[in-house]
């Protein structure tokens, strides 16, 4: 990316309030933004509506990114609870750690989380990318609708619970499936899906091939009184 | 040869505890083995506004005159934070419904008849359609813990935005659409394949406590530019509690709906045996706001069960700005109508008691995704009904505040009413009517 070309406008938090801030970015139809001084603030760059490239120079807190659409987000640090949730399209990268709820409802596009994401990362997705460089938390991709939740590491317990029609992969070990999901054969088609999300998200050298994919059985789909336990 | 005399029998006589209604319950879960899902609310007997009275006017009262004397009935919304409050011309709302749970033309209906007499609709679980949108003057715009449909430019041309935490039907239930509702349009809506049975979450995928929710709130003006005011959506369960945090947690607005309400789609056990009455949660709720100097500031919108002016009347009473209604709405637009009668009948039921809203089969093309029936329901003659049901509820608020001497229907206050009902005296914290007793009142 090459941001240099284009205009790129510092924005200092420690000096202006998240509004000002957000309301700079909501106004700009193009260009490049660097926000200094984060600190944790909670609702940054979210809401955002056109193709402009937002830099974060340190940890956000909640929501940050929220409901993006079409901007390219990069945090330079950690994510609190509901990075990019219901992400719309665009780009969400977080070279750090994410926590909670990472990508949730997230309806188009693609987040990024190099370091590991906590607990329900990708919950109720409904057409959302994520990649996840380390590893995901308990009930990740709890009610994914669709979309793709790839993990480079591990998965915590009740990976996919109650998951419709979302696609998991995960390289290394998944400490529990949740309700209704279950293990599935890495077809060509898979590999090659995967391929493709590995890279966008910038993993060029990792191999899809060494992902385990997981989906759901469609066992819960219609109420049936023998599944009675898992409801 | 003459028969040995009969020794008298006494009458069959059927169980009050195990009534033809629960004896039929226990052989359809026996053959099932499903619990019994349906639409509506709870149908039990409930203490309720029937059970409170107003006194009206006399010597030591002065009314005001019907027709001539001006009482207002106008109401704003949302103006703590929000640069763009709501402002209804009536004390009355239209509810949020689903589409998916309602159809497209319900949809439209409800939206003409709220905007020709100047009030608000909502949007339900699964999203906003044209059809509301564009026939609603001031939309507010559900936010759900599905997420089903929400995007931000919906969010944008929303009129403001209700964070939904729970229902009176069903607090701490999620939501439910049965395979035979998720046609190819709601299917598409909500990002699920056609014909499942949806399941929906209970709670918010990206927050937990109120905490969380006030960080949440912040997110949601930060997005719409802090113009639309934010609405915290309960249901009746401990009012007193939940509307304190709602407000700490930034609301504008706070709507509180009884067990009474009604819902597209739950168990039944849930609908008449979790949450509170809506005659037992106003004044809590109003006790909350008052003790953090919120009454009148953080509007309280209240709902379940309300049918008709008195009831309007006794919730502003009780301390309410406004009420919300569903189930009365549907049955103006012709829910539940008895031209009906023969196809109610041919599902095994009649008008009046379906229910079975979740099948999808409704005659009066209301709670149905199927176009056949859909297209019985014409949205402007059914959105004419709506206007007038509303005009009636407005008058008659409007001649029982005059009755009570007041000049705007939210100056109604308890002092105004009795209850009829030991239960109901303890709940609405009014005396029983008579006797200056409040039963759990200075200690009495
Ligand atoms: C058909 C139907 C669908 C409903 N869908 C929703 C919904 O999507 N979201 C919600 O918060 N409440 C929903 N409700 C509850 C109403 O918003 C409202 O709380 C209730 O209807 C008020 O009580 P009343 O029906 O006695 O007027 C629904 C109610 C009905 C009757």
């Amino acid at each position: 990316m090459s941001v240099e070309t284009l205009s790129n406008t510092a924005l200092d938090l420690s000096t202006l309030s998240v509004r000002e801030i957000n309301r700079t970015l909501h106004a700009a139809e193009t260009g490049a933004f660097t926000l200094l001084h984060p600190n944790g603030a909670h609702a940054l760059a979210c809401g955002l509506n056109a193709p402009i490239d937002v830099s974060i120079q340190g940890h956000a807190g909640y929501y940050c990114a929220g409901m993006n659409k079409a901007a390219t987000v990069t945090i330079d640090g950690t994510a609190g609870t509901g990075l990019a949730e219901n992400i719309m399209s665009g780009t969400v990268r977080v070279t750090g750690d994410a926590s909670q709820s990472a990508g949730a409802s997230g309806h188009g596009g693609l987040v990024v989380i190099e370091g590991d994401a906590s607990a329900r990362c990708g919950i109720s997705m409904k057409g959302v990318d994520i990649v996840v460089g380390g590893s995901v938390g308990h009930m990740s991709a709890f009610m994914a609708q669709s979309g793709i939740l790839a993990v480079l590491g591990d998965a915590g317990e009740a990976l996919g619970d109650s998951i419709y029609e979302a696609h998991i992969y995960v390289r290394g070990t998944v400490a529990g499936l949740g309700a209704d999901c279950i293990e599935k054969e890495m077809r060509a088609e898979h590999v090659a899906e995967l391929r493709a999300l590995l890279d966008r998200a910038g993993y060029p050298d990792i191999e899809p091939a060494s992902f385990r994919r997981y989906g759901s059985a469609r066992s819960l789909y219609h109420f049936n009184v023998d599944n009675v336990g898992t409801y | 040869m003459t028969a040995a005399p009969k020794n008298p029998r006494t009458a069959p006589r059927k169980s009050a505890t195990f009534d033809e209604h629960t004896l039929s319950e226990i052989r359809r879960a026996a053959a099932t083995g499903i619990y019994d899902i349906r639409g509506a609310g709870a149908k039990r007997a409930l203490p309720h506004f029937d059970d409170l009275l107003f006194l009206g006017a006399s010597i030591s009262r002065y009314p005001l005159e019907g027709y001539r004397e001006t009482c207002r009935t106008d109401v704003v919304l949302g103006d703590r934070f929000a640069s763009k409050p709501i402002h209804l011309k009536i004390p009355i709302t239209i509810a949020g419904m689903s589409f998916g749970s309602l159809s497209a033309q319900a949809k439209e209906a409800l939206g003409r008849g709220a905007s020709a007499m100047g009030t608000s609709t909502t949007t339900g679980d699964g999203g906003m359609t044209e059809e509301e949108r564009g026939h609603s003057s001031q939309l507010v715009y559900q936010y759900l813990p599905s997420r089903y449909g929400m995007n931000p430019d919906d969010l944008r041309r929303a009129d403001a935005i209700e964070v939904v935490i729970g229902q009176g039907a069903k607090p701490g239930g999620g939501g439910m659409l049965l395979g035979q509702k998720i046609g190819a349009r709601v299917a598409e809506m909500r990002n699920l394949p056609e014909g499942i049975d949806q399941r929906s979450a209970c709670r918010h995928p990206d927050w937990t406590g109120p905490d969380d929710l006030e960080i949440k709130i912040q997110e949601l003006r930060e997005i719409t530019n802090w113009e639309k005011p934010i609405y915290v959506k309960v249901g009746a369960s401990r009012p007193y509690y939940d509307i304190a945090l709602a407000v700490k947690s930034g609301a504008d607005v706070v709507v509180l709906d009884g067990m009474q309400g009604g819902t597209a789609a739950t168990q039944d056990v849930f609908i008449e045996h979790v949450g509170i009455p809506i005659l037992g949660a106003i004044r809590p709720a109003v006790a909350a706001l008052q003790e953090l100097g919120m009454h009148r500031k953080v509007q309280l919108v209240v709902s379940g069960g309300v049918r008709n002016g008195a009831d309007v009347a006794k919730c502003l009473a009780l301390g309410a700005d406004a009420v919300s209604i569903g189930t009365a709405a549907l049955v103006a637009i012709g829910d539940n109508d008895p031209r009906w009668e023969a196809e109610y009948n041919a599902l095994g039921t009649t008008a009046g008691a379906y229910d079975d809203w979740h099948e999808g089969n409704d005659p009066a093309g209301i709670t149905t995704q199927n176009p056949e029936l859909a297209s019985r329901l014409d949205p402007i003659e059914a959105g004419r009904r709506l206007a007038n049901y509303l005009a009636v509820l407005t008058l008659e608020c409007q001649t029982i505040a005059r009755a009570n001497g007041k000049s705007d229907v939210r100056n109604l206050e308890p002092e105004d009413l009795v209850a009829l009902t030991v239960e109901a005296a303890a709940m609405a914290r009014v005396p029983l009517a008579g006797t200056d007793w409040i039963p759990g009142h200075n200690g009495r």
